[in-house]
């Protein structure tokens, strides 16, 4: 026997092809979404109360996450954390992926002189880091929920924005939508009957794709201080608090939060990442 | 009803012209046959005579009126590629009525079956694709069809098959067929004459 395939079948048992890992991604990130969400939604003010008997408090079983220098319990802070910043995330993703195809359509359809002038405001906002016009945009709508939210939406597009454009020219360019132009069919038909249809898969994994990275954006804006305000349980203010506190030791009031909204951003990436492997025809097949 | 092609240039942005002053008319129930070596412009010239491209000189006319660029085109051209031709994520039964239900014997004509419909264009051969490309393109409102090496890539028994279904759709209609061809048989069989790019 060949060496090689031997020590490939010691591996097999552990082994999963690429649909086997993102099902289990899958269910796993939906188990902790559906906590998440439910969490967020059960517990209310009263849950994270200050109670100054216990400060200060490493994990432990009643406090799965320990107690800040308030004695409020960090786990319940967590999870209002998460579910808040997954609410900012969800709203402010649906809105850059909405931006992103109407742009991208317009681009695509509405002649040259548009599709210049879209292509270069996706170059501008390419050229510039998210964060930095994510700031801006945030600092200058005054901040809080409203601010964060549209800076977010305004800011994430563009990659998706272009990916939509060259999509759309494709099909616009195929036989059965000249077909369909020569039977006297409209443009808004055609974009929504042949166009759209064809768009939904790479909408749907650019929408997961970016709502890692808006969530990132949105804890390190409110993390900076430009972002949420303080009174709000938010990931990037548990975050920037707890800073103060970690040179005396109370590690737990960063790692855990921190740690959960890394779970989450990492999961949703290769949820995203491997369903865009998977529908890609070319490359399904890669193990 | 007739087809008029008068004067056509067309050549693909700076490059050199593809053809000048072309000259194509094809009567009502009429059969023309159009034949070239490859790369001659025969597929350019069946895109701008059924409106898929606007020529550089000339002009297409039905009766001496310019084709409005609205609605349906009367011209219409069936391709080589059945595959490309329609919406991979479409059921046969919507690429079918996209121009209007066909009735259903146009489609037991060109034999094409009741449970092909709900079939996916992946899940029906080529020879099966054409034959709904070919039933599309048979709309009531057509006046011309332009059939551009329709049955190249057909078996013998399909190619009769469909072409017989056309010419009897053909008479009854007195509709004008251009046929694009390699296949001298096939040309010096089904038209009445024949143009020969230069």
């Amino acid at each position: 026997m060949i060496p090689n395939l031997k020590t490939d079948q010691k591996l097999k048992r552990f082994y999963m092809n690429r649909r086997q890992k993102t099902l289990l991604t899958i269910v796993v990130a939906a188990i902790i979404l559906l906590c998440v969400v439910v969490g967020g939604a059960l517990l209310d003010q009263d849950q994270i109360a200050t109670n100054l008997t216990e400060r200060n408090l490493a994990p432990s079983l009643q406090h799965l996450f320990g107690t800040d220098w308030l004695g409020r319990d960090m786990f319940n802070r967590t999870i209002m954390g998460l579910s808040l910043s997954m609410g900012v995330g969800l709203i402010g993703a649906i809105g850059s992926t909405s931006i992103a195809l109407i742009l991208g359509m317009a681009a695509a359809t509405m002649g040259k002189m548009a599709d210049r002038l879209i292509s270069w405001l996706i170059d501008l906002f390419l050229s510039v880091p998210h964060l930095v016009t994510l700031i801006l945009i945030a600092f200058t709508l005054g901040g809080g929920f409203k601010g964060i939210v549209i800076g977010l939406a305004v800011t994430h597009w563009p990659s998706l924005a272009r990916v939509i454009r060259a999509e759309v020219m494709q099909i616009r360019s195929a036989e059965y939508v000249q077909i369909s132009r020569q039977m006297g069919k409209s443009r808004w038909w055609i974009a929504t009957h042949h166009i759209f249809p064809h768009l939904i898969p790479q909408l749907l994994i650019g929408f997961m794709l970016m709502f890692p990275h808006v969530i990132l954006h949105e804890a390190a804006v409110t993390f900076l201080g430009l972002g949420l305000s303080p009174h709000e349980p938010a990931i990037g203010i548990i975050l920037s608090e707890s800073m103060k506190y970690l040179s005396s030791g109370m590690w737990w009031l960063a790692f855990f939060p921190g740690l959960c909204l890394l779970m989450i951003v990492r999961m949703f990436e290769t949820v995203g990442g491997n369903l865009r492997l998977l529908i890609d025809p070319v490359r399904a097949n890669e193990k | 009803m007739q087809l008029e092609a008068r004067n056509i240039s067309f050549r693909y942005g700076n490059g050199p012209y593809l053809f000048r002053g072309v000259n194509v008319t094809v009567e009502q129930g009429e059969i023309v046959g159009l034949t070239a070596p490859s790369g001659r412009g025969k597929t350019t010239l069946c895109r701008i005579l059924a409106g898929f491209e606007k020529p550089l000189e000339g002009s297409v006319t039905i009766d001496g009126i310019p084709v409005s660029s609205k609605g349906f085109h009367p011209v219409q051209l069936v391709l080589q590629h059945p595959e490309k031709a329609v919406n991979p994520r479409w059921k046969m039964e919507k690429v079918l009525s996209e121009g209007g239900k066909p009735d259903s014997e146009l489609l037991s004509l060109l034999g094409i079956e009741k449970e092909w419909l709900t079939r996916w264009p992946n899940e029906l051969s080529g020879g099966e694709l054409q034959r709904f490309c070919v039933v599309r393109a048979l709309n009531t409102n057509t006046r011309f069809l332009i059939a551009d090496e329709m049955t190249t890539m057909l078996d013998a028994i399909t190619q009769a098959q469909i072409w017989h279904a056309v010419l009897e759709v053909a008479k009854a209609r007195g509709m004008g067929i251009i046929i694009v061809s390699h296949e001298e048989m096939l040309i010096q069989r089904l038209c009445d004459r024949v143009i020969e790019l230069k």
